[in-house]
Formats: structure tokens, sequence, C-alpha cells
């Protein structure tokens, strides 16, 4: 076989594990939205493609309940759990990944730690602690208990990325008397883009899709978040599913996430393979 | 030289400024929870009434009454969750690093669209897991569901499948979808140490002529395996507690109880707070020790960097 | 005590003292009802209708639609002592569960109550306190295709017996027709609450009891229980689906629904749906009381619903019963009964031509709401979803095939005395 048709096979190919991947993860998706158009018994009906359109459950679900609201909710939260997560995450894993000290492995393992009762358990906990800080029924209640779910993951992450980054790369500024949190400021955040914006997107959508905790710790419907708002639709009766709406619920707060990667894709893109900095 | 240990000094004094922050809001959000979940499960706390309960010692773990043995050490459902627990984070876990890794490595290709794929790749991770998990119920019904329809169609199936009920089909379905939902995580994860890694050695390796499957092989794992590592380290961490996914797929099917579920209907739906705690602090115990053999295994470097 | 919990109760004393010192002044309540949809917007109205005539301002609180996910946030609540929520809407089965957090109805509503049902009013009392008001009630109903029973000159099945022939004939008929998805019975038989439903009423229609009796009594090993499951498991893979081993509600409707099963056991929400402007089976569909279990058998429907109960962590504990009362009264129930279909639990509402005409089958049903039979959740107390969950399990195991009854049976009593080791 000659140089130019192994080349096209191997083009072929690629373009075919894409276009596998992508129907892998979209096709669920394709279905909701599918779905999210149909109304009565045309939903228990299997359709590949779309046979009825109908904009009727995406209006029922901003009727039925303040959506725009638990919308605005669940981005407030999400992005104050990622700020918080990611400003503690940074500072405690330059200190583990770039300061030699002793205990270093074992406070690693500890916050680890945290990470291996499951969730139910420490529910009814952290309901009382939620409560007793006064913070029940409040977004910051809720985003402080978040802490619990994305910091271990943060600062592991952030520390594992953080030490393999070369040492001549701080020594300069330390030499020349720069402080911490200058040299986190100036020589590792701009070369640290692609995992904190990983981490913080991961954290992001922890957040964002969190039901346990945001179902236990709000009580009025103006405080809810999507997750829980979408859980709380129902239909006529106890049974009754209403499946148009749930899908429609669903399309429309899985899109901001899909426009905030589209925004922020760049980054992870970005940082050492740019050419900012090379080891 | 003293001037050198002073600044080490001062490096280590800062180092713990930046901890103490981190950990303080740790102690506060989880040590305190966690602390009494492990109290109660030594206790016979039951949730029709939190303020009254009594120490009991081991008994929620083993304990004998009128020549009958009682608790969780017994219990053979509570085994068969630890079994399909780790037969299920295995499985899963395996799945997803590879196809990760795939999916990783085609999204650090540059080609047309990148940017549209890497979005459309995170969209299960982005659904939440309530919602997907009911989807998929959907999709996976025997009677009106799209993949036995698809099956059918395409002549693998001659007759439907009851996917999530029938006990030899339901594991398969779990993992399925928590490998749809989960391999975005591994994959962005993974991209985000291949992004990071130098340029230069691959302009080396390429000079040099070598072929690109071993480039990958002999340059690339290498480099990118400690985050690779972090990364599993976190989804067998899900995994170990997978809740959601089987609470809506396939509840109460005794083939896919896992130990979170087990724990769960103890302290909520049978509302023993103090056998459910001991489940909970079993589970934990099960958890670290196979994180710390993973560790130990894999060597993970816990304890390098920095000078 | 802990910290936290002295500094709230502190709150608390503090608060009602507060509360004392001031004018008499129009309280807030928040009522737990409903999730989304027309269940929470026909409460709002009655709500509303309430805080006019009284004053007093109410919100409303919606919780999650899944009986399971509601039930755990109750807990979770009422566990803390919060009084955040002054009136909970609860399922038939919890007052046994729940009932400890509970105040006595009995002081504020004695003789509304005798205007209900009975068995609910028995259901819902707790060592002789009434921790519930009953606001609408439930109960398994049998749905058959009056176009496919008259095709084929079969008359609608009064036992379990004749069902299998009729749905086995008729299914076998329509596939020949070409018609392959046709099946003959769907139910609810995942591994869940729903299938206890189902099971407790074949036990019964048997004459084999409800699995512990209102004495605690272990009564679930018997013959008659053996011969009414095993007769359910042979219908599996016959005239119902492999499938219909993870069918809810919703699941088991679809099918029915679609046109694609002869019978289904549901509620009577199915009803209006079934008959929907778009649905296939439009105007097809009759109910009928579920059949017996043989001739000597009776008909038993599963008792469901939901009640209303004051919490006795509730800083208004008088005006939240007086809530609770106007809720559950004849002329709020009859409301509902005509616009939302919501069987009244008041007897005489039966008999309200209103009522009737709304819900042309509500007459026919009487003997069946008033004769329901309720799941042994007051007998077993705070171990109910224990029970019920062994049940549905040993149930599950003989439908799916890995057990016979003859086994499950013996074997779940054996779990349910070692449950009971410590009392019920």
């Amino acid at each position: 076989m000659n140089a130019k048709a192994w080349k096209y096979l191997r083009k072929a190919a690629f373009w075919l594990l894409v276009a596998v991947i992508v129907l892998f993860a979209v096709f669920p998706f394709y279905y909701a939205i599918l779905t999210s158009f149909e109304t009565g018994s045309a939903l228990f009906e299997v359709n590949y493609l779309p046979e009825s359109f109908s904009l009727i459950n995406y209006i029922s679900v901003f009727k039925g309940q303040p959506f725009g609201h638990n919308i605005f909710n669940s981005i407030f939260v999400s992005f104050l759990v990622v700020a918080l997560s990611l400003l503690l995450g940074v500072t405690a894993s330059y200190a583990l990944a770039r300061v030699k000290f002793a205990g270093r492995g074992l406070l690693l393992i500890t916050i680890l730690s945290v990470s291996m009762f499951p969730q139910v358990a420490v529910l009814s906990g952290m309901f009382e602690l939620i409560r007793g800080l006064g913070l029940y029924n409040s977004m910051f209640g809720l985003a402080i208990s978040y802490m619990m779910l994305t910091l271990p993951f943060t600062v592991w992450v952030l520390t594992a990325f953080m030490r393999d980054l070369p040492r001549e790369l701080e020594e300069a500024a330390v030499m020349d008397g720069a402080t911490p949190w200058t040299v986190i400021r100036r020589v590792f955040l701009p070369v640290m883009w692609p995992a904190m914006v990983t981490t913080g997107l991961l954290a992001f959508i922890a957040a964002w899709n969190e039901f346990l905790f945001a179902l236990t710790f709000t009580l009025t419907d103006d405080k809810r978040t999507v997750p829980v708002a979408i859980a709380l639709i129902s239909g006529a009766s106890q049974h009754e599913m209403p499946w148009g709406n749930i899908m429609a619920a669903s399309v429309i707060v899985t899109l901001p996430l899909i426009v905030l990667v589209l925004i922020f894709q760049r980054r992870i893109v970005s940082g050492l393979t740019a050419g900012a900095v090379k080891g | 030289m003293a001037h050198a240990s002073s600044l080490t000094r001062s490096r280590r004094r800062s180092a713990w400024i930046f901890l103490i922050p981190m950990l303080a809001i740790l102690a506060v959000v989880a040590g305190w929870p966690l602390l009494r979940t492990f109290y109660f499960g030594f206790t016979d706390a039951n949730l029709s009434d939190l303020s009254s309960y009594s120490f009991i010692g081991i008994e929620n773990f083993y304990a004998v009454y009128d020549g009958e043995a009682y608790g969780l050490l017994i219990d053979p459902e509570w085994w068969q969750a630890v079994w399909n627990t780790l037969f299920f984070s295995v499985i899963s876990v395996s799945l997803e690093t590879a196809l990760g890794m795939v999916v990783a490595l085609v999204l650090n290709q540059n080609f047309r669209g990148r940017g549209l794929v890497r979005a459309a790749v995170l969209i299960p991770w982005a659904i939440p897991t309530i919602v997907s998990a009911r989807m998929w119920n959907w999709m996976l019904h025997d009677q009106f569901g799209i993949i036995n329809d698809m099956l059918m169609k395409l002549g693998i199936l001659s007759a439907p499948i009851a996917w999530t009920a029938s006990p030899d089909w339901a594991m398969s379905a779990v993992i399925l979808v928590d490998v749809w939902k989960t391999t975005p995580f591994m994959a962005l994860l993974i991209l985000a140490a291949l992004q990071m890694l130098p340029g230069d050695c691959y302009e080396a390796a390429r000079v040099d002529g070598i072929h690109p499957v071993r480039v990958f092989f002999k340059v690339t794992l290498p480099l990118i395996k400690p985050a690779v590592m972090v990364a599993v380290i976190f989804r067998a961490l899900d995994a170990l507690r997978v809740f959601d996914v089987i609470y809506v797929l396939t509840p109460n099917n005794p083939q896919t109880t896992t130990m979170s579920v087990y724990a769960r209907q103890q302290l909520v739906d049978f509302q023993e707070v103090g056998y459910g705690s001991a489940a909970s602090t079993l589970l934990f115990v099960v958890i670290a020790f196979c994180i710390m053999a993973y560790i130990m295994i894999g060597r993970v470097r816990l304890d390098e960097g920095g000078h | 005590m802990t910290l936290i919990q002295k500094l709230l109760a502190g709150a608390g004393v503090a608060g009602t003292i507060f509360v004392m010192a001031g004018p008499a002044q129009a309280a807030k309540l928040a009522i737990s009802c409903g999730a989304v949809g027309q269940e929470l917007s026909l409460c709002k109205e009655g709500v509303e209708a309430w805080s006019k005539k009284t004053g007093n301002d109410v919100d409303v609180i919606s919780t999650p639609n899944s009986s399971t996910d509601r039930l755990a946030l109750y807990q979770q609540m009422l566990a803390s002592g919060s009084s955040d929520v002054d009136i909970f809407q609860i399922d038939v089965i919890w007052p046994g569960i729940l009932g400890n957090h509970f105040i006595d109805l009995n002081d504020y509503m004695a003789d509304e109550a005798k205007a209900h049902f009975k068995p609910i009013i028995e259901n819902n009392t707790v060592d002789g306190r009434l921790v519930a008001m009953p606001w609408f009630t439930d109960a398994g109903v049998l749905y058959y295709r009056k176009d496919l029973l008259d095709q084929y000159g079969e008359n609608v099945p009064e036992t379990w017996d004749q069902l299998t022939k009729t749905a086995q004939k008729i299914e076998e008929a329509e596939r020949k027709n070409g018609n392959d998805k046709m099946w003959g019975y769907v139910f609810q038989g995942r591994a869940y609450e729903g299938l206890t439903c189902n099971a407790v009423e074949w036990v019964a229609s048997y004459g084999g009891g409800t699995i512990v009796e209102t004495n605690g009594d272990i009564s679930i090993n018997n013959d008659k229980a053996k011969q009414a499951i095993a007769t359910a498991a042979g219908w599996i893979g016959t005239i119902s689906p492999d499938g219909v081993l993870g069918y809810d509600e919703e699941g088991a409707r679809g099918v029915f629904q679609s046109g694609n099963s002869v019978f289904m056991r549901n509620w009577p929400y199915a009803w209006a749906l079934a008959n929907s402007a778009d649905s296939p089976v439009k105007g097809k569909v009759g109910v009928a009381p579920l059949p017996k279990g043989g001739d000597d058998g009776q008909s038993a429907a599963a008792l469901g619903g939901w009640q209303l109960s004051v919490s006795k962590y509730s800083k208004n504990p008088e005006l939240a019963a007086d809530l609770v009362k106007y809720l559950t009264s004849y002329d709020e129930q009859k409301r509902r009964a005509i616009k939302g279909s919501y069987n009244p639990t008041v007897a005489d509402l039966y008999k309200d031509k209103d009522v009737l005409a709304a819900n042309p089958f509500f007459g026919d049903l009487y003997e069946t709401f008033t004769h329901a039979v309720p799941r042994p959740s007051t007998a077993t107390g705070t171990n109910y979803n224990k029970v019920s969950n062994d049940f549905w399990q040993a149930v599950h195991a003989t439908l799916s095939g890995t057990q016979t009854a003859d086994q499950a049976l013996p074997a779940l009593e054996h779990k349910l005395k070692r449950t009971r080791r410590s009392g019920w």
C-alpha cells in the first residue's frame, strides 16, 4: 500500500473514532431532546427522528415553578464552590507539592479519607451542623457543605500537577526574594491553567449536579437548585411521571454547561503547550 | 547555609499558613459529621428518636442472642454488597480509564471542530445523575426502550431483554451507564495531563523517527502516569461509594446492591442509625484498605517534590 | 444533648417567649403537600381558602414526588426536631414509622374522624393516638380491554385462574394475528413497595393473611400464601413479559396504554390517562375489582393514599390542626374529588351526585375502597420498611425463578422473626 492511501486510511479511521465517541456521548442527550418535544402517548413509542414538535413541555417547566430562580441558585452555588475550592486548593497544593515538611504524606491521606465515607452517612451530622450555623435553607450553607465533596479532589489533583512542574520554575523567583504568594500568582498560575480549568470545571459540575445535600439543606422553592427542582416535577397524580417535562428541564440545565465548556476549552489547551514555559 | 535554613523555615511557615484555611474548613464540614457517624456505629441509635440511645460496643458488628449470631460481620447481604461493589468498581474504573485515555488522545489532536467535540464529550458528565439514570432506564425499557429496538432492528437480539430487571443483566446495565457517565471525567483529567506535558521530548522522538505507539508507551505514559493515578484514585473512590445510578436504575436488586446502597437502606429506609453507621464505618475501612493497597502497589508518590 | 442542640433549644425557648409576650397576631404555618403539578395546585387552592377564612399565612413546601425520597427528607427534618414544617402529608404506610413525631389529632377532631373510612382511621391510629387524618385514598384495581374481551367473547375475570386463562387465550390469538407485542397481564413487579402492594393483594385474595397480623403475629408462612405467590410466578414469561420484574406503575401503564396488554393492575390514576385524547386505548378500557383467589377467596385491593399529620415540634399545633381539619373536611374532599379525581376518604362522598357525575366509576368501586387491605405498617411500627423489603425480596426472587414459594416463605418467616427479636 502506498503512503498516500495509508494516510487517507488513517485519517478515515481517526474520523470514524471521533464519530463513534461523539455518537456514544451524545445519543442519550439527543434522545432526551427528542423526548422533550413529545407529549402524552407519543412518549411510549420508539422514535429515532423528531415526529412531533411542541414546546409545551418547556413552557410548563417555567410555569410550574420558579425554574429561572433555580437555575440562578445553581449557578451561584457552583461558582462560589469553584472559587472557594480553587483558592483553597491552589494555596494548599503549593504547600503540599513544593515545600518539604514532615507529615506531608499523612496529611494527604487524611484529606483523602474525607472522601471515603458515603455521602448519606454524613447527611445527618451535616444537617445538624448547617442548622447549628444558621445556614439552613441558604445558598451559603449548601456551598459550605459542598466543600467536603470538592476540596479533597481539588487539593489532590492540583498537588499532583504542581509536583511535576520543574524546580527551576520558581527558583529564580525565590532567589529574588519573592513571597510564596507572589510565586504562586506570578509563576505557577500562568502554567497551571489547564489543571485549574479542568478541576474547576469538574468541581462546578459536581456542585451543579449534587442532589442529596441540596434536597435536605433547602426548604423553599426559591432556594432549590436545579437537580432538586427537576426531581420535584411531578404529574397530575402521585404515580404519573411527567417524562416530557423532566426531559425539557434536563435539556435546559445541560445547555449552560455546554456553553461553559465552549468558553473555557481554549484555556484547557493553553498553558505549557502554548509555549509559556519550557521545562 | 544559615541563610538556606532560615529560608526553608520561612517556606515551611508560609506552607502552613496556606494549609490552615483549607484544613480548618475540612475539619468543620467533614470532621464533625464523620466522627459522629463513627460514634453512632457503636450505639443503638434509631432515627425515630435520635436523642436517646445507648452505647452497645461492637454489637452492631457481631453479637449472639439465644445461640443465634447477629450483626454486620455475619450478614450475607453485607458481604454480597461488598463483592458487588468491588466487582463494579474494578470493571467500571478499568473501562473508564482505558476509554478515557482513548478519548483524551483524540481530543489532544489538532483537528477542525475540536472545541465542539470536546463539549459533546462532556455532555454525559454534565447531565445530573438523577436525570441521566432515569433517561437510561427509559432507553433500556424492555417494551418501549430504544436500545432493545435498535438491537432487534440490527438483528443482534431476537427478543427484547429486560436489562434492568433481569438478574443476569442488571449489573452490566449499571456498568454501561456508569461508564457512559464518567468516562468524560477521566478523559478530561488525562487531557489536562497531556496538555501540560513539555513539548520538546516529542520533537526529539519525532526527529528520531520512533513509531507513535512506541512514543506513547515509552514517553507519554510514564510522564502522565502521576496524574492518571490520581484520577483513578478519585474515580475509584466514587465507584466504591456508588449510589445514585443504582438507586435510580436497579433499586432493591440484590445483584447490584452496593455498600453505599446497603448503608443507606439501613440508615434511612430502616431508620437504624446505629447499624447503618456501623455499615458506613466498615465501608470506610474497606475503601481505605483498597486505596492504600492501590497507593502502595501503584507507587503513588505522596511525599515528593519541593525543596 | 449536643452543644448545637442546646443552642437550638435555647433559641426555640427564646422565640416562644417572644411570641407569647407579643400581642396576639396572625401566625405563619408551613405545610408540605404534593410535589409540583396538579396535586400541588389543588393543595394550594385549599390552603389559600383556609388562610383567607382565618387570616393566617401558610407556606406550601413542595417535596419530592418519589415517596422514598420524601420519607427520607421528612425523617431528617423530624429527627432533628425542626419546626420549619408544621403539617406533613404522609403515605398510608408511614404512621407507624413517623408516628412518634406527630401530635394526637383525637384531641382536635375525634368526631370528624368518624366520618372517614374505618380501616384508614385504624391504620392511622398508633397506640391509641390518631397521628394522621385521611386525606385521599387509593386502592389497587383491575383494568381490562373491553374491546378485546368482547371480541373474544370473554367475561371480566372474577378469579385469578380465570384471568390467567382469558389472558392466555387473547394473547395467543392476538399474536397469531400479527400483534407480536401483545401480552396478557402487566402489574408492578419491580422489587419495591409497589410489589408489596401487589403481593399483599394476591395473598389476601387467597385468604393468606397480611404478612404480619394486627396483633403482631407473623403469618406469611402458610399454604394459601404459597399458592398465591406460586400462581403469580406462573405468569412470568407466559402472560406477563419478563420485564414486568422491573415495572413500576408507569412501566405497566406504558405497556397497557400502548395497547400491548389485555389486563393491568394499577391505581385509579391510570383511568384518566388511559382515556386521554391521544391514548391508543381511549374508550376501550374498563375498571373492575381485582380477581379473587379461587371461588372461596375474596377480592382484595391494597390500601394506598395519603394523610395529613401535625408535627409535635410545630409552634402552632392548634392552628395546624385546624388547617388539617379544614383540608380533610367533606367540602374540601369533594372539591378535590371533582377537580382532580382524588378518592375521598369520607364515605358519604361516594353517594354525592356531583362527585359521581365527575367520576362515574367511584360508585362501582365503593366496596373496593371501603374494604381495601392495609399493609402491616401499623403492627410493625418503625420496622415496617424492613418487613416490606424482606417480603418483596422474597416475592421477587420467587417471580424471577431463583427460588420457589415453598423455599422463599419459610426463609422469610425466619428473617422476620429475627427482626422481631427486640419487638416490633
